[in-house]
């Protein structure tokens, strides 16, 4: 594997240069310039995690090495990796950009994200630690029929991991067609095909560590932006406020709570989603068996809750310093938006920036720190993809083998190195798949998708996870129904709401006078209907279970709770 | 787990300290970061405006700016209290109740 594994690192190496060498002024009109510091920059990136992927493939030889790196992760290393694995490059641009555009509307979404992390903490993530071994499955299962339980798990991971995926394929193919000048579709190729070196031949250690990197150089990063930005406002936010609020052309509104939360049932779905969705995602929970025991696990939560805290806030700031001190480069904006003085339009100080809101942060980079760092940023933003699409893939594959193969296709029956096999199978397929469907869906609106990985997370993976942790009669036919339940009823009241129905589907209405998309139902998130749902077919259908195994299952609760509050019994980490 | 030594653990008095404790302190600071989250999810809903209030005569800050950044911080304090709590407390009572185990 060795040998194979250096022919890669040249080929992932090679394949930049090979590109630049293709013209590079077709495409899309709002392709950039070829910005040859970033590329160096993330040449750079490339090499470094090309090298520890080339250390990670010699120490990854046991299921459990692929899987969570052996379980030897430290607390604070788990928790720089969760960080790096949840700080997606949708949240750095688009909440900067968010906070330009909208101001206040950020930061309530900002807030969502991230008080899903105490609630992960004070239930489950020690929880799962003492029960599971490589996925989330293994917790949901643990005293249920595998079959079943590891089916429909599988399933729903694989959903959520397809549209969390396609989202971010997506966004990186136009992201790095914006820095970098590259056509779209050998963007994604790029993500898709290192994503798959790291992930085969360096397994978790390799992701790990892609993960770690990117939070270090993102945090940095933004640090010195945020850092940069308030000196222009003598470190005084309240100054920082008055001049955004001055030239913006919402004026004041951008200091309270605007369009985005419209209504209580809305919000509160809204709420549902982000806190219980990351409580249910695969690539997340899947982080909490790559440390040694319970004790770590509660740790890299308290580390990534601080890091994505402060990531958020810095955001904050970036996005509201953005909204003057962009004001100062009309070399930003479109043409139309600059007026005859060369100043900017004030009405066009939003909507005309080029390349969209998506570009605040990209664009602050150049203003506070020049070409130098905005080749820093804009690598950064492409390792960002990186390393999440790699943990995504990751958590998919291991669905496939790990659940789907080794569980209810062998049942059992298969060994390490098979199952690593299909595993690494399984990653090759995830990625092939992820370039088809990023490049298909170039054009597609997939702003819904993300919301609807969250959402799916909450009805399905996260109901049955805390009821099977929690809930001592809880049957398998409960969670199977339950877990079914959920995940339909999410995806279905998604089809039906404006994000689907009206913006990709195209149905449309007259509102007063303007024909504006619309859903069939008024509801943006499904997780208030769809996550009680999946709750309340739990318990229906798991005290209507009078069968022989559901008694069993219920007696076997007892032996699970005390592995689950002692550890005894518990995975323990390799030695290496 | 042999049936035997989970009837064993169940008896033991500091098994049974340890879940009536962790499962009270869990669900508490759950319950905290709930009330704040929904708290100020609802208060977007129903009274939008009142965040957007200035924190003193003349200021353009609003009292949701430091609102906003006071629950990021309390997360992260939260999630502190837990794991200094878990870390002596839970920790020495599973360590006890491994010991007596074996």
């Amino acid at each position: 594997m060795r040998r194979y594994a250096t022919w890669w690192v040249l080929f992932a190496l090679l394949t930049p240069f090979m590109l630049m060498a293709a013209p590079a002024l077709t495409g899309a009109v709002e392709r950039q310039a070829t910005n040859y510091t970033a590329i160096y920059m993330f040449l750079a990136f490339v090499a470094g995690t090309m090298g520890i992927t080339y250390w990670a493939a010699k120490r990854t030889r046991s299921a459990k090495d692929f899987y969570t790196a052996g379980g030897g992760i430290t607390g604070l290393q788990n928790g720089l990796a969760i960080a790096g694995d949840f700080m997606s490059a949708a949240s750095f641009l688009g909440i900067s950009g968010l906070v330009f555009a909208s101001g206040y509307d950020g930061l309530i979404y900002s807030i969502g994200f991230l008080v899903g992390w105490p609630v992960i903490m004070f239930l489950i993530a020690e929880q799962i630690r003492n029960l599971g071994k490589f996925t989330f499955a293994d917790v949901s299962s643990y005293r249920f029929g595998q079959t079943e339980i590891r089916t429909m798990a599988a399933i729903s991971s694989l959903v959520v991991v397809a549209f969390y995926l396609i989202a971010q394929m997506v966004g990186a193919g136009k992201l790095i067609q914006l820095l970098f000048g590259l056509d779209y579709w050998i963007a994604v190729v790029i993500v898709g095909g290192l994503m798959m070196v790291y992930v085969i031949f360096g397994g978790m250690t390799a992701t790990t560590w892609v993960q770690i990197i990117k939070a270090v150089l993102l945090l940095s990063g933004a640090t010195f932006m945020a850092i940069a930005a308030l000196a222009a406002f003598g470190f005084s936010p309240e100054e920082m406020f008055r001049q955004a609020v001055e030239v913006h052309p919402k004026g004041a509104a951008i200091m309270s709570p605007g369009s985005l939360v419209t209504d209580p049932v809305n919000a509160i779905s809204l709420g549902l989603a982000l806190m219980f969705g990351t409580a249910g995602l695969p690539h997340i929970l899947m982080r909490f068996f790559t440390v040694p025991d319970a004790k770590e696990a509660r740790k890299s939560v308290f580390y990534a809750t601080g890091f994505i805290g402060y990531f958020y806030i810095l955001t904050f700031i970036i996005g509201f310093a953005a909204i003057v001190l962009l004001l100062q480069h009309p070399e930003f904006y479109k043409p139309e938006a600059i007026a005859a003085d060369g100043s900017i339009i004030k009405g066009q100080l939003i909507t005309g920036l080029n390349g969209g809101t998506n570009m605040v942060a990209i664009r602050l980079a150049e203003a506070v720190g020049g070409n130098l760092f905005l080749g820093f940023i804009s690598a950064v933003a492409f390792a960002t993809i990186l390393a999440v699409v790699s943990g995504l893939t990751l958590a998919g594959a291991s669905a496939i083998s790990h659940d789907l193969y080794a569980s209810v296709i062998a049942r059992g029956r298969s060994n390490e190195k098979t199952e690593i096999r299909v595993s690494k199978i399984a990653t090759f397929m995830l990625g092939l798949v992820a370039i088809g469907l990023g490049i298909a869906f170039e054009t597609q609106n997939v702003a819904f998708m993300v919301g609807l990985a969250f959402a799916i997370a909450a009805s399905a993976n996260f109901p049955v996870l805390a009821a099977s942790i929690f809930w001592s009669k809880m049957t398998t036919r409960g969670a199977l129904v339950g877990g079914f339940v959920g995940l339909i009823s999410a995806v279905v009241l998604t089809i039906l709401s404006k994000a689907v129905w009206g913006d990709v589907l195209g149905h449309t209405a007259m509102v007063d006078g303007k024909e504006v998309a619309v859903g069939l139902i008024s509801l943006n998130n499904p997780a208030i209907i769809s996550m009680p749902l999946a709750f309340a077919f739990i318990w229906i259908a798991s005290l209507t279970d009078n069968s022989e195994r559901a008694k069993q299952e219920r007696i076997a609760f007892e032996a699970q709770k005390v592995r689950c509050e002692t550890g005894i019994g518990a995975e323990g980490a390799t030695a290496h | 787990m042999q049936q035997e030594s989970v009837d064993a653990i169940k008896a033991n008095p500091h098994y049974q300290e340890l879940v009536r404790s962790r499962k009270r302190f869990a669900w508490l600071l759950t319950i905290i970061i709930l009330a704040i989250y929904y708290g100020f999810i609802l208060t977007i809903a129903f009274a939008p405006s009142w965040l957007g209030t200035p924190i003193a005569e003349g200021a353009t800050t609003t009292i949701g700016m430091p609102i906003g950044v006071l629950i990021i911080i309390t997360a992260f304090i939260l999630t502190g209290i837990y794991v200094a709590k878990a870390n002596s407390k839970f920790d020495a009572l599973t360590k006890t109740v491994r010991e007596e185990q074996q």
